[in-house]
């Protein structure tokens, strides 16, 4: 039980990539914090793994002031923070809204920035905290259709790096979780030609499961993990090699 | 000088800073004397903006590098 009565918070946590995080971090005995947009599907995850359900809109100062208060009340001062949510609203550029672009950065980017605003205090105060950024490989590739996504998850690496340099002193490790393409209900859009080019490319050749992500996560916020910071691993079966 | 702001100035050193009392005088330099870095700095500031429910620019924490200079800002600051 790595995490025993650690407290971690998971955003984004009611489906895929996500759930799956929250989910083998209660397996190794933390309490977790679930987040998502609606109580309904952060309760949907925390029920099932027998973690606690919190809505918040990471995007917005207030409700993750809100959220982070909550989160201490019920559950303690959190010693990782995962920020996973994250939105798509693909299109080309040329047809790009202003608001997908908006949209995208201010849930995918903001969102981090809010969250990791908020723990960051109190990880200080206890010189002690892992904050894990999803990011993904297209913020390191791009990709047509994702250019908001792209410099959205790419901005990411960017904020882990400066956190990471930031709040080292004490303790503090910020790193990055890059996954390649990964089935969930996100990649479900997908074109059968693109998942077999997947299959095709890379020397994993299947694409990944959300499971495949996790344990990445898991070992950049163990205690172990403490000299380890402002670094990204690429989970994707080798297809951006 | 205000003894009263004086000595919440040096209550709320001691908790950030954790730092003996006897150790923060008037002319106690954060940085040279009490060990803070530029982080415990900016953590400094953020409490005593809470404890006197002001606001200090980053601009101007520059003005605050002693004990003594944190109580002289803040009573610039307070409302009179």
């Amino acid at each position: 039980m790595q995490f025993q009565d650690q407290v971690v918070v998971v955003t984004g946590a009611s489906r895929g990539i996500g759930r799956s995080i929250a989910e083998a971090f209660a397996a190794e005995g933390a309490k977790v914090a679930c987040v998502a947009t609606t109580i309904e599907g952060a309760s949907a995850t925390a029920e099932a793994i027998g973690g606690v359900a919190f809505a918040a809109d990471v995007s917005n100062q207030e409700s993750v002031d809100a959220l982070f208060e909550a989160v201490a009340t019920q559950l303690g001062t959190p010693s990782v923070l995962v920020n996973n949510a994250g939105i798509t609203r693909d299109t080309l550029l040329i047809r790009m809204k202003e608001e997908d672009w908006d949209r995208v950065i201010a849930v995918n980017l903001k969102g981090a920035f809010l969250c990791t605003k908020a723990v960051a205090k109190t990880m200080m105060k206890a010189r002690y905290g892992r904050i894990i950024n999803i990011s993904s490989v297209v913020g390191q590739g791009g990709a047509a259709g994702q250019a908001n996504y792209a410099a959205a998850k790419a901005g990411l690496f960017g904020l882990t790096k400066s956190v990471a340099k930031e709040l080292g002193s004490r303790g503090i490790t910020c790193n990055a979780v890059a996954p390649g393409f990964i089935e969930t209900d996100m990649t479900s859009g997908l074109s059968e030609d693109f998942k077999q080019m997947v299959e095709k490319t890379a020397p994993i050749a299947r694409l990944g499961t959300p499971a495949d992500i996790s344990p990445a996560v898991l070992f950049l916020a163990s205690p172990n993990s403490g000299y380890i910071t402002g670094q990204t691993i690429t989970v994707d079966g080798g297809l951006t090699l | 000088m205000s003894e009263d702001i004086l000595s919440r100035v040096r209550k709320v050193t001691v908790e950030e800073l954790s730092v003996k009392e006897e150790e923060v005088l008037e002319t106690s330099s954060f940085q040279d004397d009490l060990g803070a870095d530029s982080l415990d700095v900016v953590e400094l500031v953020m409490a005593l903006e809470d404890e006197f429910g002001i606001e200090i620019p980053d601009d101007e924490v520059g003005e605050i590098k002693t004990v003594g200079a944190a109580v002289e800002y803040i009573e610039k600051k307070l409302p009179k």
